[in-house]
């Protein structure tokens, strides 16, 4: 059974459910319009319930990949689908927020739905490509039009800004990819394949890997997104609706992150090697200014955002520190970053979708109002802190300590950024949830409803288990990142 | 050869030719058999197409035609687009009250006039084409006599065409003098160890004759002006053929007459791609009016056209082929769906126009949606396919910052392909749009979805069918 081919257009199914609606409908039509919310949901956990299968049956002990599908192309180029343990569990985290995001628009989504429902599907489908393609020019494919949902998505249902914040994400991604895209078609013109694991075992010359890494950097740097190159995100995410900022938190910043583990460190090694300081040098600043940024904030989405950047980078950090705990606690941080930040995301929406405002001043004393709201807010806040017993608390931990053999120095400065995180994270959520209600519009919010709870309750199970059963993760992507670990060492001679 | 077996290889445009004569006829004694004459028209290169695909390959007339895989191939593609542009535009011009049977007669002939570009094998079988489909094409752009805009778009595209056929045979009377003859074969011989100033001088005029054919920068003041004031779907029909036709006699020239001066050219290729690119990325972004947006598009798009051609090798005339192909479909169907648009009566051509349109046209808009895209290199969609061999070549070919610097210019171009998309799907309607005409919104449609997701599959045949027509010029 090819699993892979169908978790990634299994999709494409509530796609062509929803065109029929919109071809023999009215697009207006109430009726219609719940259908399609129906389909979405359906297609989706679908998915879900397809990856669970694959995750189920994934081998860990295998560093290989997995579930390999193959077929023949044009121009030397193959149809190539496959996972190992570094791609297996994005696929899953893309597959288990889909249907969280779909119920989360349920209510506030209101004009074009139907449109918006084949926006997310089709996002689906696109983002889950990018995890399991093994050939370069079809990872390409499903990489760069991942950007025309979300462009829509954020142009179609933003905020005031969005014409701006649509453009700016576009442009600044769209600009790195071209780069990447001229070294990908440089590297098939050097060593005839376009297969993704037979170009992790060539050896590419060390002068030509140093242009190849700088091109790939200069896409996933933009994607991750790494200071200073950051600065698309605080604006797609203020002016995206909420699902919109979810799925760009919890997996389309992920595409950077993996594509350096998947390409730049097996790759090209030497050049990565060779940049580790700057990457160090940037993770830091990104994680100590960063922070420092998200603190002076007014708006609770962009601090948000803001505090998205700092934590990856620890990401970029563990991923070059090259070693096996440094790779390990990536991959944690960007999964368990993907679960917090999409719930803080979700937070902020609950408050919007009544109030029809972001501003932290608005707020204050809403616990008294909405004592449920309160408590899971103050959960994802304290795993966006990094509190043990929460999943924030391992990426973070095992990140630094990965770095500190390698860069005593990297490590302990970005050890003050988890300090720093808990300022701004915390009195954020003072300034929002505590205190006594001054604003007299606040007087009769209501706490969650049942479709809240239902979208948070999974979520506050994934935080809570990883945080203290970080096996669960840890079991499958050892092999794999083990594997990557002494390829690279052993070609930098380290 | 046998005269009659060069004539075989003529078949092509001898069914062409007495095709037009007939449906000429035909419309003249029967003034009321527009529509037959355009079926008949359609007909006719149906005709042609299937003979060029099928018909014994050569050289005849002592060299001066040949037909080959790359004639074949750039013949099948020339025809079936000029089909395509009759329905369009004859039904466009009867709406506006103009019933004329000349037009479906003009394309054939234009068409003729390409299929002799696509297998000249000299200098003077060269400009016939050249002049023959070039002389159809200003009557076009005219053809709606009654627009004053119209008029003054088929004036300035005379004067301007005739400047640069005049540089065109400066350039092939030069090079006729240094080389001793106009037959591209004896001129490679000629040039086997690089060209001679003289010969030079003159490659450098043909050079710029072409590049003024296929609106490269720096000869591409004419385009705009022709673009905004030419009727819609005549527009759309010689911002794609012709191009491709001119193209495919520009490889043929370079490659087969100068193969041995391939870095000579090279250089010469290569800065009037870029400039084509950086024109068409920079200078579209002032513009308001899509017909001249697309004028600038179509400049950028033959810059990335050049470049795989400047590459020098089979691998980069395969991609130009290629690229050509998906660009003509792209503009096709971008100007199938201006023709089809009219908003209260009144035709649909700048951003403002398009506001909203996704709600009230969403198949066009969508067709709209994925040309653009297409036009900006985005996967999956062609013209991402189109970019993507161009650059390989020209990698290959060691043009590393070619490739490059076209890859950014193509970054700058997204930014008005997002606007005109931002405005479909962003804003809200100003008028209430008419309905679209039948004809228009299937071609559009028909052509949007080739352009995803009916060419991840049409490659595999397309693919190598340029292929072989790009070693049909014995490149290496």
């Amino acid at each position: 059974m090819p699993i892979l081919s169908l978790i990634t257009y299994a999709p494409l199914l509530g796609v062509a459910g929803i065109l029929a609606l919109r071809l023999f409908g009215k697009a207006d039509d109430p009726k219609s319009v719940e259908a399609s919310k129906w389909i979405a949901l359906v297609t989706t956990l679908a998915t879900l319930a397809l990856s669970v299968l694959l995750v189920v049956q994934f081998n860990p002990n295998d560093a290989g990949f997995q579930f390999n599908e193959t077929a023949p192309w044009f121009a030397g180029l193959n149809y190539r689908m496959g996972v190992d343990g570094i791609s297996v569990l994005f696929v899953l985290l893309n597959a288990f927020l889909m249907p969280i995001c779909i119920v989360a628009s349920w209510k506030a989504i209101e004009k074009r739905v139907l449109e918006y429902m084949i926006a997310f599907l089709i996002l689906e489908t696109l983002v889950t490509g990018v995890f399991v393609s093994l050939d370069i020019i079809q990872f390409y494919i499903f990489f760069e039009f991942g950007l025309v949902p979300m462009f829509l998505i954020i142009g179609i249902w933003g905020g005031q800004r969005r014409v701006y914040a649509a453009f700016k994400f576009f442009l600044y991604t769209l600009l790195g990819s071209v780069l990447m895209l001229a070294a990908i078609l440089a590297m098939i013109g050097i060593s005839h394949t376009s297969s993704i694991p037979e170009l992790m075992t060539y050896h590419f010359d060390p002068a030509v890997q140093t242009w190849l890494w700088l091109a790939f950097f200069a896409s996933f740097a933009v994607k991750m997104p790494m200071w200073p190159v950051h600065t698309w995100l605080p604006d797609a995410h203020v002016e995206a609706p909420t699902a919109g900022s979810v799925i760009l938190a919890g997996i389309l910043l992920k595409l950077g992150g993996y594509g350096f583990m998947r390409f730049s460190l097996p790759m090209f090694p030497q050049a990565s090697h060779l940049f580790t300081p700057l990457i160090f040098a940037l993770s830091v600043i990104a994680i100590v200014y960063t922070s420092l940024v998200a603190f002076r904030q007014v708006d609770i989405k962009k601090l948000i955002a803001y505090s998205s950047v700092a934590h990856m980078g620890f990401v970029t950090m563990g991923i070059f520190s090259g070693t096996p705990t440094g790779e390990q606690g990536a991959l944690f941080q960007m999964l368990s970053h993907g679960v917090i930040s999409g719930a803080l995301f979700l937070c902020v929406g609950v408050v919007y979708d009544r109030m029809h405002t972001r501003e932290i001043a608005f707020y204050g004393g809403i616990v008294t109002r909405m004592p449920w709201y309160a408590a899971t807010f103050m959960l994802f806040t304290m795993g966006n802190v990094g509190l043990p017993g929460t999943s924030g608390f391992v990426g973070e931990i095992l990140t630094m300590t990965g770095t500190y053999g390698v860069s005593t120095w990297t490590a302990i400065v970005a050890a003050t950024g988890v300090i720093f995180s808990a300022v701004y994270a915390l009195s954020l959520y003072r300034r929002v949830v505590f205190g006594t209600i001054v604003n007299p519009k606040l007087a009769d919010i209501g706490d969650l409803d049942w479709r809240e709870v239902a979208i948070f309750a999974p979520l506050i199970a994934a935080t809570l288990v990883l945080g203290v059963q970080p096996g669960l993760i840890m079991n499958l992507t050892q092999a794999s990142a083990d594997h990557l670990v002494s390829a690279y060492q052993a070609a930098i001679g380290g | 050869m046998t005269f009659s077996a060069d004539l075989g290889l003529a078949y092509p445009e001898l069914i062409l030719a007495i095709g037009a004569m007939v449906l000429l006829v035909l419309g003249a004694f029967a003034p009321k058999a527009g529509r037959l004459v355009g079926w008949g028209g359609v007909l006719v290169l149906a005709a042609a197409a299937f003979q060029a695909a099928t018909g014994p390959f050569g050289r005849g007339f002592a060299g001066g035609m040949i037909a080959d895989d790359a004639s074949a191939f750039a013949q099948v593609a020339i025809f079936a687009s000029s089909a395509i542009s009759i329905p369009l535009g004859q039904r466009w011009f009867e709406r506006r009250g103009v019933h004329n049977f000349e037009f479906p007669v003009l394309i054939v002939l234009a068409a003729l006039g390409m299929g002799m570009m696509a297998s000249a094998g000299d200098l003077i079988s060269l400009y016939v084409g050249v002049e023959l489909h070039s002389l159809a094409l200003y009557v076009l752009a005219a053809m709606h006599r009654d627009n004053a805009k119209a008029s003054e778009a088929g004036l300035k595209y005379f004067v301007l065409g005739a400047l640069s056929s005049g540089l065109l045979l400066y350039g092939a009377s030069l090079v006729y003098g240094f080389a001793g003859s106009t037959l591209f074969s004896d001129i490679a011989v000629a040039v086997k160890h690089g060209a001679n100033t003289g010969v030079l001088f003159g490659l450098v005029f043909l050079i710029c004759g072409l590049a003024f054919k296929v609106s490269a920068a720096p000869f591409h003041m004419w385009t705009p002006d022709v673009y905004e004031g030419a009727p819609t779907p005549v527009v759309g029909f010689f911002a794609a053929a012709p191009k491709l036709a001119a193209m495919v006699l520009f490889a043929r020239l370079l490659a087969e007459g100068f193969g041995g001066a391939i870095p000579q050219w090279q250089q010469v290729l290569v800065v009037l791609g870029l400039i084509s690119v950086g024109v068409g990325a920079f200078a579209g972004l002032a513009q308001k009016n899509l017909k001249r947006l697309w004028a600038y598009s179509s400049i950028a798009n033959v810059g990335y056209a050049i470049i795989g051609l400047s590459a020098g090798t089979a691998e980069g005339v395969q991609s130009m082929l290629i690229f050509m192909v998906l660009y003509m479909v792209d503009v096709t169907g971008f100007f199938a769906c201006l023709a089809a648009l009219k908003r209260q009566g009144r035709d649909m051509e700048t951003f403002d126009d398009m506001a909203g349109l996704f709600k009230e046209q969403p198949g066009i808009a969508l067709a709209m949606t994925a040309f653009s895209l297409s036009a900006l290199g985005l996967p999956p969609f062609s013209g991402f396919w189109a970019k993507l061999f161009v650059f390989k070549a020209a990698l290959n070919a060691g043009l590393p910052v070619a490739a490059a610097l076209g890859l950014v210019g193509s970054v700058v171009a997204a930014f008005y392909y997002l606007r005109l998309i931002k405005v479909m799907w962003f804003d809200g309607a100003t008028g209430v749009t008419d309905t679209p005409p039948v004809e228009a919104k299937t071609i559009a449609i028909g052509l949007a979805l080739f352009t995803f997701p009916i060419v991840l599959g049409a490659l595999i045949w397309i693919y190598p069918a340029a292929d072989r027509a790009a070693r049909a010029f014995g490149l290496a």
